[in-house]
């Protein structure tokens, strides 16, 4: 922390943008930057999403065999069948979203807005932006935009590399 | 006494590290950082952060269901 050359560094690549899957890079680099761990996020392809202005991540039970979420004592896992229908989705993010305010873990907001108070470095990958026809406007302010030779710049003088 | 105290109680992995780092940088060094949590996480959580970071656990204690942490602000 006191010397520059003495810092340890961190990457993360940010693949999944959905409610569950945006936690654990949030969480590693928000309490890695606490730590005094200079600390890059590069999002690509659905990861992005956890860089739109306006958050709307989502869950989804379909095809996630180990989602049981707590009810009544048990806990409730559902058919795919069921998880097909309109409407569980939403229903099961809304749940999620509860248990996270109720257990007092942080919301995705709040750590969002924690790594940018960190001075965490955030890269938006700009092939994702443009396959996915959206612009820099669409993403939070401090955002930068680079490539996979960015990103890679990074990595080769990091003492830790994720891929989430 | 401490010079601060953070009472991180309901709240969970990662925040309490996070509040106690942001509130340790407002606690002169040399000065210490009262803690209380209700994460049983916190335990290991804060003798990691403070080995990483040079700072000094000097007290780790439970009671009633609250861990409560001093941190030394040393680094």
């Amino acid at each position: 922390m006191t010397e520059e050359n003495n810092t340890k560094t961190m990457t993360i690549i940010v693949t999944k943008g959905s409610l569950d899957w945006a936690y654990p890079p949030l969480i590693l680099g928000t309490t890695a930057a606490a730590m005094g761990v200079d600390v890059t996020l590069f999002f690509t392809f659905y990861g992005l999403e956890i860089l739109k202005k306006k958050l709307d991540l989502q869950i989804t039970a379909l095809g996630n065999a180990a989602m049981k979420m707590p009810l009544g004592g048990m806990h409730l896992t559902m058919p795919n069948i069921v998880n097909m229908i309109p409407g569980v989705d939403a229903g099961a993010t809304a749940m999620m979203k509860n248990l996270i305010a109720k257990k007092g873990v942080a919301s995705i907001e709040d750590l969002r807005e924690a790594a940018i108070e960190s001075d965490i470095k955030m890269i938006a990958c700009q092939m994702t932006l443009d396959l996915f026809e959206y612009s820099k406007d669409d993403l939070i302010d401090g955002v930068e935009i680079g490539g996979a030779a960015t990103y890679m710049e990074k990595a080769l003088k990091s003492d830790i590399n994720l891929f989430i | 006494m401490a010079d601060k105290t953070l009472d991180a109680k309901g709240l969970n992995c990662p925040l309490p590290i996070l509040r106690a780092k942001k509130m340790l940088k407002e606690v002169p060094t040399g000065g210490t950082l009262e803690v209380l949590a209700t994460d049983p996480g916190s335990v290991a959580d804060f003798g990691a952060f403070c080995r990483t970071t040079g700072n000094e656990l000097v007290e780790s204690t439970a009671a009633d269901g609250v861990y409560r942490f001093i941190i030394k602000h040393v680094a």
